[in-house]
């Protein structure tokens, strides 16, 4: 990594210089209305192409990515993103295929969107599946609405209510609350899971569906999924399986047949497409017989012999332009079609072993709440010693070249610190982890200055976020 | 912790005190517990309903947001938001230096006085606090 300070290109701006010499224009110009012409020039930065260049590579290598540095991020699968896919997505016959070209032109497009609509329906257990939405908190939002559409189309219209466990993702109350309805949060017991007795007193006809994150945000699986499916459903509401764990049921556990009537799954993350810089998602939702015919469309359909797209018969609509992500299904279908049933499996089995590997590690120095065995990831607790948050380490860890965990979440663990390891990495990286953090907790016994100054090996060191919260400063001002 | 032996508590750790109102009877100040305030850290956002708004208890009638974590306010009793704490908008760090003094967020007029009556008392929140 490149640790040297990069000045800004106001500070690399030299008068007169300019990157691109563009030519003269061959058409007249037309002066603005007055009044709306600004006095003096924009401001920009002056700059020559190689100066621009050179910046922004330098920025580039201060990167922490999954293809530089281990990074256990909970909650968000930051595993390996294998390279084929990109070589798969990038073939001119994706690339360049116009949206508009209509079904006869686009048959290879839409065949690739018809079987991996298939795969992931045997793989979730869904009656059938839409690809439109963009982002996993996008397919909530799509669940969400189908569920509503759903009780409307009953004409049950008093049901506005949604029960989302404490331990659910953040997404789902936003998700609830953007489709117009209520939230209804339920605690959890004491392993960890739903309480049981909390949601039978929250159930009624005034409950459209619950939200439910299975395994949780505690790493955990929720073992009564299929009781809490059955009660959910006696009561007249659905059942909205939150699929970001997906990670570590691929291959063993089809949620469809456990009860849940709609589901999203990340695609940038459990499908192993890049994320994590904001960069396009795919959070596609599968849906079982009740709900299948309220999917976002079009989704793609044969007829006869050829590819085609329609919408469901009762369909919520559009969630997206065109088509979806669709650079980010060609890296899932590759996927997908990499490892076959038998290599999905072992996604989920080696998920789960190398967090349960790396849990018994760290759980000596770092005590994990809820201590049962987990799935996919755990949570411990960073406030090991005397004045040590988990946000210092956090902060060291970036010294020892590891990207930290999340933190802070779940809300129901205090000073929560969240490993995700994936299934990509081997022994020896998450002995190294497990050796780094056992270091980190001997440095916070005796030198928690040490962690209270982390990062020291970074650019810029501990940046003042109550300040950055409090009096953001979004304008350069030279 | 601190604690405001004045005023009655909920598990979502708000309290709630009686004063009197300026058009006689009471009103009920609604702020966040020291333990909370605590936990959350430093607080970096405020976000209050405006004076009228009608409060049903236990519905959430505004967010707290430090650099940890949002979380949601709940209504310890029902009744109609007399005013809101708008200093906290420019200086949202009121609720971490005195949450039971300038940083208060909400006076209601109750409309069930019996609400506050069944609220914890300061010893009960502090055994409940405890637990966390």
């Amino acid at each position: 990594m490149n640790l040297r300070p990069e000045a800004t290109v106001f500070e690399l701006s030299s008068p007169g210089r300019c990157a691109v010499s563009l030519p003269k224009g061959d058409t007249p110009s037309y002066p603005l209305p007055s009044g709306l012409e600004r006095a003096g020039g924009a401001a920009l930065p002056a700059l020559d192409e190689l100066t621009v260049v050179r910046h922004f590579t330098r920025l580039s290598q201060k990167n922490f990515s999954i293809d530089t540095h281990f990074y256990p991020l909970g909650s968000c699968t930051m595993k390996y993103n294998p390279k084929a896919n990109e070589v798969a997505a990038a073939m001119p016959g994706w690339t360049e295929v116009h949206p508009l070209v209509g079904d006869e032109g686009s048959q290879g497009a839409l065949e690739l969107i018809y079987k991996l609509q298939s795969y992931l329906a045997e793989i979730g257990g869904f009656e059938a599946v839409s690809l439109q939405p963009a982002a996993g908190a996008h397919g909530e939002l799509a669940g969400v609405f189908m569920i509503r559409a759903y009780h409307l189309a009953r004409g049950d219209a008093k049901r506005r209510k949604i029960l989302i466990p404490d331990s659910a993702h953040g997404t789902n109350p936003a998700s609830c609350t953007m489709a117009g309805l209520e939230t209804v949060t339920i605690s959890s017991n004491a392993e960890g899971g739903v309480d049981m007795e909390a949601l039978k007193a929250a159930l009624g006809d005034d409950v459209a569906g619950i939200m439910i994150t299975n395994p949780n945000t505690l790493g955990l699986f929720e073992r009564n999924i299929e009781e809490i499916a059955r009660l959910v459903h006696a009561a007249g509401g659905l059942v909205y399986g939150d699929g970001a764990n997906m990670n570590a049921l691929t291959g063993v556990f089809k949620p469809g047949k456990s009860g849940i009537d709609v589901m999203h799954f990340n695609l940038h993350k459990t499908f192993s497409t890049p994320h994590g810089g904001g960069g396009p998602g795919a959070g596609m939702v599968g849906a079982g017989a009740a709900l299948a015919p309220y999917l976002p469309g079009p989704i793609a359909t044969m007829r006869g012999k050829a590819f085609a797209l329609e919408m469901p018969r009762s369909s919520i609509g559009r969630m997206k332009t065109f088509y979806g992500n669709f650079g980010v299904l060609v890296r899932a279908y590759a996927y997908v079609r990499m490892l076959g049933a038998e290599g999905l499996r072992r996604v989920a089995e080696n998920a789960v072993l190398n967090a349960n590997y790396l849990k018994a590690l760290v759980e000596k120095d770092f005590p994990v709440k809820y201590g049962r065995r987990c799935m996919h990831e755990f949570v411990a607790m960073g406030d090991i010693a005397e004045g040590i948050h988990t946000l210092d380490i956090a902060k060291r860890l970036i010294d020892y070249g590891i990207h930290p965990p999340t933190i802070y979440f779940p809300l129901i663990v205090p000073e929560a610190l969240m490993v995700e390891p994936t299934e990509t990495e081997d022994k020896e990286s998450l002995d190294e982890f497990a050796r780094v953090m056992r270091a980190i907790a001997q440095e916070a016994r005796t030198s928690p200055e040490l962690l209270h100054a982390a990062p020291s090996s970074t650019p810029v060191g501990r940046l003042d976020e109550v300040a950055a919260a409090r009096c953001p400063v979004l304008c350069y001002r030279g | 912790m601190k604690i405001d032996t004045n005023a009655r508590y909920q598990a979502s750790h708000e309290y709630a005190r009686k004063e009197a109102a300026a058009s006689g009877g009471f009103e009920i100040v609604v702020g966040i517990s020291d333990h909370a305030q605590e936990s959350l850290g430093d607080i970096v956002f405020v976000e209050l309903p405006a004076a009228g708004k009608v409060l049903k208890k236990g519905e959430a009638f505004g967010v707290v947001e430090s650099v940890k974590a949002a979380s949601d306010l709940y209504a310890p009793v029902s009744g109609k938001v007399v005013a809101a704490n708008e200093a906290l908008s420019g200086d949202p760090s009121l609720v971490n230096k005195d949450c039971y003094g300038s940083g208060w967020m909400i006076r209601v007029a109750p409309t069930d006085p019996a609400e506050w009556n069944a609220l914890l008392d300061a010893a009960a929140y502090e055994k409940e606090a405890g637990k966390e």
